[in-house]
């Protein structure tokens, strides 16, 4: 404990600091992590209200309550906010909340880096929605109106709101990236003594995994839009054609950083699943050494497959083999980490409660949305999805189980061992349900809607659609409004509730369980010894 | 990394330097894919927009015969940028023509603004595979081209798809893309009108 950031903390060592002075000059992983929850849970109901706006206009062919720009700068918004103000936070949130406590050390390696890495996120998020509603002011200028993947040469043109956007992304980039640093170093150097990289928790690994990948891809998309921006104002043609430069370059530019970013994504809820599903299957995680095997090829091959979004640009016939190829092999160890699930689950005692009930309902949706992956990875097929609502119900039915639902198998897990309170059980059931039903009464139609051939991001649509499309915004309002019930519950299970006993699961299995419910505020300051 | 003879902080920031190098590294090789994205274009036989001619050969054709059994359908697709204030299409969109013989077209031009600019038309052909095939003996887009305010013209485009064209393509379609030139790239100095003003 020879460290000054250690003897700083050893200084007030036994009281907490109390007031604004507590969240604001934070350096506690405990704390930490629940301001990046409740970051994240902010961030859900902001993007969740532009989703609603979004099915409102698309409940009726015409339009009717925004015009195309806002309608179009709204999906831009939804996606930006959702994935980098909700689900990278809640997972980050989960890691300092978890890791620390998962590997028997006594805080994250670098806890003031960690206070900076959050108190980016709202200067971030002003940023970010000023982005949006700047246009409303005078001198303004355009919406933005590109999609969340920026392409030029209309990200070029968009008025002053995209330099908003570009600067925001440029902060939640160094959040992001601060903060793998810090889950890194922590995850080197900062297991207890004994505790070898095969014997760390599964989340860890995972979280191990999209650390990487986030320093790896990160700095990549922030070159990229750094170049929009000299492009947009400094007389530069990188993308400009006019200028000599390539608008596609920019696309290869984002989709090097999107593609990995889907498993950055994806990869920490995978790590909930695989403590939820032994839990709640009283078994130990089937194979857990090709599990991370499974994920370090996921994550190699991951990165070498990203122009599978652009099959349409006019690549050559061998780049387009190369990478429809690469991709449909990426579903191999997808398809592994899934089968370890199902092995896990196979003659266990299983019981249902909320965060099993998630993992079960997640298993069966991913897949699905894996297996319409396949298809889209198909190059004449995807020649005719491309840009249709049909990879809207892709994405969503990968992302919204393979992400957001496993975020909230984590929170209802871990809820009892923060707040030292059950949740409520018949209520998070009946969340599981309404969340789920509205979840697939809103994407599964539109499926259909993409094969038949309406595209995304347009306003409007040809009568023919409108049933599917009154189906799907019908749906949207039970999911959107579910989440309220979300919010009902966790704010109970703080303020109290059936008291959790340290190992709140009996089937349960870690270090972390071996603490209080709640944890005191600091935990393993003498490392725990590994068996 | 793993010295355990260290105290943890030492490591903790030893680790931490390399993590950001990597970080560092990373953000400039989003900037060395600029030169890079031409060379790996060129190899591996990805169109850049740097690498497309649209089959803008001056050199002569070799005369091959006519293939008078054979048509195939030539499509023109116009697009302006937003910041060249001209209107540009094809006087006609879509001829058949035969491989070997030689067609004449005509795009018109007019320059809506009132004062002097200067262009230039980038062209492409779709399927990219028949780029090599389509030959053009005369065409606007192989200099620039300036129009006084209000001005409007006749561009003619003379062209042939050559027999060798492989069977299976029996129908392309070549695009242009109107640019403006800055008067750097030998434009003319004009009232400015950016795509920020615009947008
Ligand atoms: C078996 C695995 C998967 C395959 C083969 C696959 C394939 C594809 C392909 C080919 C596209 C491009 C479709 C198009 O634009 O025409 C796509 C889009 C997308 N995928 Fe997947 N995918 C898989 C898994 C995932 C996962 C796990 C996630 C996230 C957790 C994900 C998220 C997305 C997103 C967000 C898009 C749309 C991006 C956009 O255009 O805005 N995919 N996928
Ligand atoms: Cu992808």
């Amino acid at each position: 404990m020879s460290t000054t950031t250690l003897t700083h903390d050893d200084a007030h060592h036994h009281e907490t600091p109390t007031g604004w002075r507590r969240w604001l000059y934070s350096t506690n992983h405990k704390d930490i992590g629940t301001l990046y929850l409740l970051f994240a849970l902010t961030m859900l109901f902001l993007g969740g209200a532009s989703a609603m706006v979004i099915r409102a206009e698309l409940f009726m062919p015409g339009i009717q309550l925004v015009d195309p720009d806002l309608y179009n700068n709204l999906v831009t918004n939804h996606a930006l906010i959702m994935i980098f103000g909700a689900v990278m936070p809640a997972a980050a949130g989960l890691a300092n909340w978890m890791i620390p406590m998962m590997i028997g050390a006594p805080d994250m390696a670098l806890p003031r880096m960690n206070n900076l890495s959050f108190w980016i996120l709202p200067a971030a998020a002003t940023m970010l929605i000023l982005s949006f509603v700047v246009p409303f002011f005078p001198g303004g200028g355009t919406q933005i109106n590109t999609g969340w993947t920026l392409y030029p040469p209309l990200s070029i043109q968009v008025g002053m709101s995209m330099d908003f956007l570009i600067f925001a992304i440029h902060l939640l980039g160094a959040s992001s990236i601060l903060a793998s640093i810090n889950i890194i170093v922590t995850l080197l150097n900062m297991r207890a003594p004994g505790m070898k990289l095969m014997q760390m928790p599964m989340f860890c690994w995972t979280w191990l995994v999209t650390a990487f990948l986030l320093i790896l891809v990160v700095p990549v998309l922030a070159g990229g839009v750094t170049m929009l921006l000299f492009d947009r104002h400094f007389g530069t043609s990188f993308f400009d054609a006019a200028g000599g430069g390539d608008p596609v370059l920019f696309q290869h530019l984002f989709w090097f950083f999107g593609h990995p970013e889907v498993y950055i994504l994806l990869l920490p809820s995978i790590g909930v699943l695989s403590h939820v599903i032994p839990t709640f299957s009283r078994k130990p995680l089937f194979g857990y050494n090709s599990m991370v095997g499974a994920m370090l090829a996921v994550a190699t091959i991951g990165m070498v497959v990203w122009a599978h979004h652009q099959y349409t640009v006019g690549m050559s016939l061998g780049a387009v083999t190369y990478f429809m190829i690469g991709t449909i092999i990426i579903s191999i160890p997808v398809g592994l980490m899934i089968f370890n699930f199902i092995a896990t689950m196979w003659r266990g005692a299983m019981t249902f409660e909320t965060p099993m009930l998630f993992a079960i309902a997640i298993i069966l949706m991913f897949t699905f949305g894996g297996l319409s992956g396949v298809m889209l990875a198909v190059v004449p097929a995807d020649m005719q999805y491309h840009d249709s609502m049909f990879v809207v119900a892709h994405f969503h039915y990968v992302l919204m189980p393979g992400a957001v639902f496993g975020l909230f198998a984590g929170v209802f897990y871990w809820l009892p061992k923060w707040t030292g309170h059950m949740y409520d059980e018949r209520l998070g059931k009946i969340f599981f349900w309404t969340n789920i039903v509205g979840f697939n009464i809103t994407f599964f139609p539109q499926h259909f809607l993409g094969l038949a051939g309406m595209p995304r991001r347009i306003i409007d649509y040809n009568v023919m659609f409108t049933e599917f499309n009154v189906l799907s915004s019908f749906g949207a309002m039970i999911f959107g409004f579910s989440h309220l019930l979300l919010l009902y519950i966790v704010i109970s299970t703080i303020r109290g509730g059936q008291k959790a006993k340290a190992r709140a699961w009996e089937g349960a299995d870690g270090l972390e369980w071996e603490l209080d419910s709640p944890p005191t505020f600091h935990t393993w300051e003498v490392a725990p010894t590994i068996k | 990394m793993h010295d355990p003879k260290l105290a943890t902080g030492t490591r903790n920031r030893r680790t931490a330097v390399v993590l950001s190098l990597v970080v560092v590294g990373m953000f400039g090789f989003g900037f060395a894919m600029v030169p890079l994205y031409d060379l790996i274009c060129k190899v591996t036989g990805v169109q850049s927009v740097a690498l497309r001619t649209g089959g803008e050969r001056s050199e002569a054709v070799p005369m091959v015969a006519p293939d008078p059994n054979r048509w195939v359908t030539i499509k023109f697709d116009t697009t302006v940028a937003p910041s060249l204030p001209w209107e540009f299409e094809a006087g006609i969109h879509r001829v058949e023509v035969v491989p070997g013989e030689i067609n004449e077209v005509v795009f018109l031009a007019r320059n809506r603004s009132n004062s002097q600019v200067t262009g230039q038309a980038i062209p492409s052909v779709v399927p990219w595979q028949a780029t090599p095939f389509f030959s053009k003996l005369e065409c606007f887009c192989f200099n620039k081209q300036t129009l006084v305010g209000g001005e409007r013209v006749e561009m003619p485009l003379r062209f042939m798809v050559s027999p060798d064209l492989p069977k299976g393509i029996e129908s392309l379609t070549l695009s242009y893309n109107f640019m403006k030139l800055k008067p750097s790239q030998g434009g003319v100095a004009e009232p400015k009108v950016t795509a920020n003003d615009q947008g």
